[in-house]
């Protein structure tokens, strides 16, 4: 049964560039972009119980670095990220610092209000951010010299940072310092009386993640070639939590899936009905009450039902 | 000197609506243990309300406006309460995630009946001429709404330490399952908590509208600065709400004057500092 | 480390602790020599668990000194003593209940090596913590449930389990609170030869109820009362001791 899962996975990210036409292939872009993105939310809110709302300010100022030194400052796009990532790790450094002095909801309260003092930055300072403008005509970089504007030449870089991301994702949650990490989610006296450091293992996760949500800033400002206030408010933060929530925060993937499934309903949803936020609430409430485990689990169950009946 | 002055009077204003709105969450999170994300569009929907009433009905008086949104935004939020949040009582995360989703709910139901620009509230009529003190010139409005705050207060206040139903709100804030145990009906209490706190802060969107004007992203410009006057004040403290109101108010209206694209760093270095040395917030319980 | 022999293994020096206006330990003393059976005991209220978690630096006392093996340890975060050689167990079961028996010990083993920090070797490959875990599992008669589930083993079981995690450490001290508690008179017998048989490079202090079946296992005796240290010494002793009687019989 996982084979035929995992083969049905593999053909669906590696066939779209073959068969489909640009729209599709763009909108798997961006499922990809967001997967890695609740993938990042998901190592605080599923495997460190701490759960977050300001997420997006990672994503948000990665995005925002990128684009002022790329349009701005005329640096280059290797340069760039590497000054993105840095300053937006060292960013959440200090957050973790600031939001890790309390657990539960007082740390939900603090990471959200952190990320709508850095929105209200990005809209207020306009000299800097052109606020509500958001700052256009960006441009994509060229790793070897390999241009990514066809959307079959993005995807394919997107894929393989996604993979890359996974992988580096499943081995962290699964090595050692993974287990301590479960293990203070679930009974933090208990692991300190053991030996282990609870707020540095958390701290530490918490940095981890803000790494892989500047990662995918970087990855969504390159997508979009534009960045806008948007991108750092509650609502950005909330779609990440809600997919993480909706696929399922207690497995690896479940969080890619439900990612995807909100960014199609984002996108589908968009056509039909102006109100996405209205939208969005209802199945925030949809979800809570009817599936508070999510997708991912709630189809396990149901398929390990059809097989031992 | 005027500028001081003023800007003076408008943190406290500003402080005063704060702490209407605070209270409110303060409440709610100190006896529910429920960061109730939907607090600010509680008060949003108090400004549209005064918004609509008041320029539709001009013989409508801005208090029982206020009075009215509030039973009216009490009754939702009551709502609210029982059919949703009483279901997710094991899963706190849970509720966390309704109240963000009601509070989408609720302002894009704005957006939606009353569009995007920003639709100013009327000023009390009887409180439009400025009122001269000391020689300096004050808008009548701000000082009225600095006493209706400071009433508020002192109405809280004995509701919480005077009467049967402070006492139980008291015990629960202080001990759940302890109150539980004696008989106080908590569940009961949640209710009629999560109303108080909707329903105040709804009233205050109200008086808050002569200032602030309703438009959409209102919800989402107080919910933080109800979330930083808590964290800072201490969560479940009536007078850590107070307190810290006042002192938000302050340095945001001072900040936004003389620095206002740094306003928002401005605004949240206080809760830093209080955080790093009273995790607790300046009245807090430990534990919270 | 090597200690003087001379050093007791755990030293409280004028404990104090107040909650509001509440004394909870007022100038408690009390030494514990290297490999001694040490048992405290007191009625309901007493402070012995509150004491327990001033010692494990669950709490901060107001005022006093707490030296393990001659280092002070009175301020330190808990994780450091679990390296300085303290271990717990707990009124209340805290395993990991989702996991297997063998994880728990293993994660307990992991909690004094330097590879908790690692971040690219998955946990599985541990073998030697796996292995020794098993040995520890064994020792305890509890290897035949190595890959059940915590929740899914029984009472008595659970007990033994929170002694082998603890053990698995070799700590040099071993706070056990009420290790005997809700348990039946068969488990009873073997959670105590269990204690019983714990080498005596490891000192035991030890809270309980039942003192019955503690005194067999204690060699000396602290008796709390409100917080107080009332009477101390070998265990016949503060047996026979009418304070003792006081106490328990009350007047």
């Amino acid at each position: 049964m996982k084979w035929v899962a995992a083969a049905v996975i593999a053909a669906s990210l590696l066939l779209p560039p073959f068969l489909a036409g640009d729209f599709y292939i763009n909108l798997g872009s961006q499922i990809l972009i967001a997967a890695i993105f609740a993938l990042s939310l998901n190592l605080l809110v599923g495997f460190g119980g701490m759960t977050s709302l300001g997420h997006a300010s990672y994503l948000g100022v990665a995005a925002y670095i990128s684009a002022l030194l790329t349009s701005k400052y005329g640096y280059g796009h290797g340069a760039a990220a590497c000054i993105a990532i840095s300053g937006t790790v060292a960013m959440a450094g200090l957050f973790g610092l600031i939001a890790l002095r309390a657990t539960g909801l007082g740390f939900l309260m603090i990471t959200l209000a952190l990320s709508q003092v850095l929105w209200g930055l990005a809209y207020r300072m306009s000299d800097v951010t052109n606020g509500d403008n958001g700052i256009a005509g960006l441009t994509r970089p060229a790793p070897f010299g390999i241009s990514l504007e066809s959307a079959v030449a993005f995807y394919w870089f997107v894929l393989i940072i996604a993979v890359i991301a996974f992988l580096m994702m499943a081995i962290f949650v699964t090595s050692a310092f993974g287990a301590s990490l479960k293990g203070v989610r679930d009974q933090p006296r208990r692991m300190a009386a053991l030996g282990f450091n609870p707020w540095l293992i958390r701290w530490i996760t918490f940095v981890y993640a803000g790494f892989w949500g500047a990662v995918a800033g970087l990855l969504y400002v390159y997508y979009h070639k534009y960045i806008h206030p948007s991108s750092l408010s509650t609502t950005s933060s909330a779609e990440a939590l809600l997919g993480v929530i909706a696929g399922g925060s207690g497995t690896l993937g479940g969080p890619a899936v439900g990612a995807a499934l909100v960014l199609l309903l984002k996108n589908y949803a968009s056509a039909y009905i102006e109100r996405w936020n209205m939208l969005l609430g209802l199945v925030f409430l949809f979800i809570v009450l009817v599936m508070p485990s999510g997708i991912v689990p709630g189809l396990e169950r149901l398929t390990s039902r059809w097989r031992s009946p | 000197m005027q500028f001081w002055i003023i800007q003076g009077l408008n943190s406290l204003s500003l402080g005063g609506l704060l702490f209407l709105l605070s209270s409110g969450f303060s409440l709610i999170f100190g006896l529910m243990r429920l960061a109730n994300l939907t607090h600010g569009a509680f008060f949003m929907l108090g400004t549209y309300f005064a918004a609509i009433a008041l320029r539709s009905y001009s013989g409508l008086n801005i208090w029982v406006t206020a009075l009215g949104a509030g039973i009216a935004v009490a009754a939702i939020g009551g709502l609210f309460e029982r059919l949703v949040l009483t279901r997710l009582k094991t899963n706190p995360l849970g509720q966390v995630l309704v109240t963000l989703g009601m509070s989408f709910i609720i302002s894009d139901a704005c957006l939606m009946l009353w569009g995007g620009d920003s639709i100013p509230v009327p000023t009390p009529q009887n409180l439009q001429a400025p009122t001269r003190l000391f020689g300096f010139v004050f808008p009548t409005y701000r000082l009225v709404l600095v006493a209706l705050a400071g009433a508020a207060a002192i109405v809280l206040y004995l509701l919480l330490e005077r009467t049967r139903l402070g006492a139980m709100i008291r015990a629960g804030v202080d001990d759940g399952q302890m109150a539980r145990a004696v008989g106080i009906p908590v569940s009961n209490l949640f209710t009629v908590v999560f109303c108080l706190g909707a329903g105040i802060a709804g009233a205050g969107g109200v008086l808050g509208g002569p200032i602030l004007s309703a438009y959409p992203g209102l919800d989402a410009d107080m919910l933080p600065l109800a979330l930083i006057v808590v964290i800072l004040g201490g969560i479940g403290s009536l007078l850590g709400a107070f307190i810290g109101s006042f002192i938000i108010g302050i340095i945001y209206t001072f900040g936004t004057a003389l620095f206002p694209e740094l306003a928002y760093i401005i605004l949240f270095l206080p809760m830093i500092v209080v955080l790093a040395f009273r995790p607790q917030g300046l009245f807090g319980r430990v534990g919270a | 480390m090597t200690t003087p022999a001379s050093d007791p293994a755990l030293d409280i020096i004028n404990l104090r602790k107040t909650f509001g206006g509440l004394t909870v330990t007022q100038d408690v003393s009390l030494s514990v020599k290297q490999g001694e059976r040490r048992l405290i005991i007191g009625p309901n209220g007493a402070g012995k668990t509150t004491l327990f978690n001033q010692v494990s630096g669950d709490l901060r006392p107001n005022s006093g000194l707490i030296r393990l093996f001659g280092i002070d340890i009175t301020y330190l975060p808990p994780y450091s003593r679990a390296h300085h050689g303290l271990s717990r167990t707990y009124q209340i079961i805290t395993l990991f209940g989702g996991d297997t028996l063998e994880h728990n010990v293993t994660l307990g083993l992991l909690g004094l090596r330097a590879s908790r920090w690692q971040m690219w070797r998955p946990m599985s490959s541990y073998r030697d913590l796996t292995n020794e875990a098993r040995r520890t599992l064994d020792s305890v008669g509890l290897l035949h449930l190595a890959s059940h589930p915590i929740s899914d083993i029984a009472y008595g079981e659970k007990r033994r389990a929170e002694l082998a995690v603890a053990l698995a450490q070799k700590p040099r001290v071993m706070l056990l609170d009420e290790p005997l508690a809700g348990l039946s008179n068969a488990e009873r017998s073997t959670v105590k030869s269990l204690i019983a048989s714990i080498s005596r490079q490891t000192t035991i202090i030890m809270i309980d109820h039942d003192m019955d079946t503690a005194l067999d296992l204690a060699e000396t005796v602290t008796l709390l009362n409100y917080g107080r240290v009332i009477v101390d010494g070998e265990r016949d002793a503060v047996i026979a001791d009418e304070r003792t009687r006081e106490v328990y019989l009350g007047t």
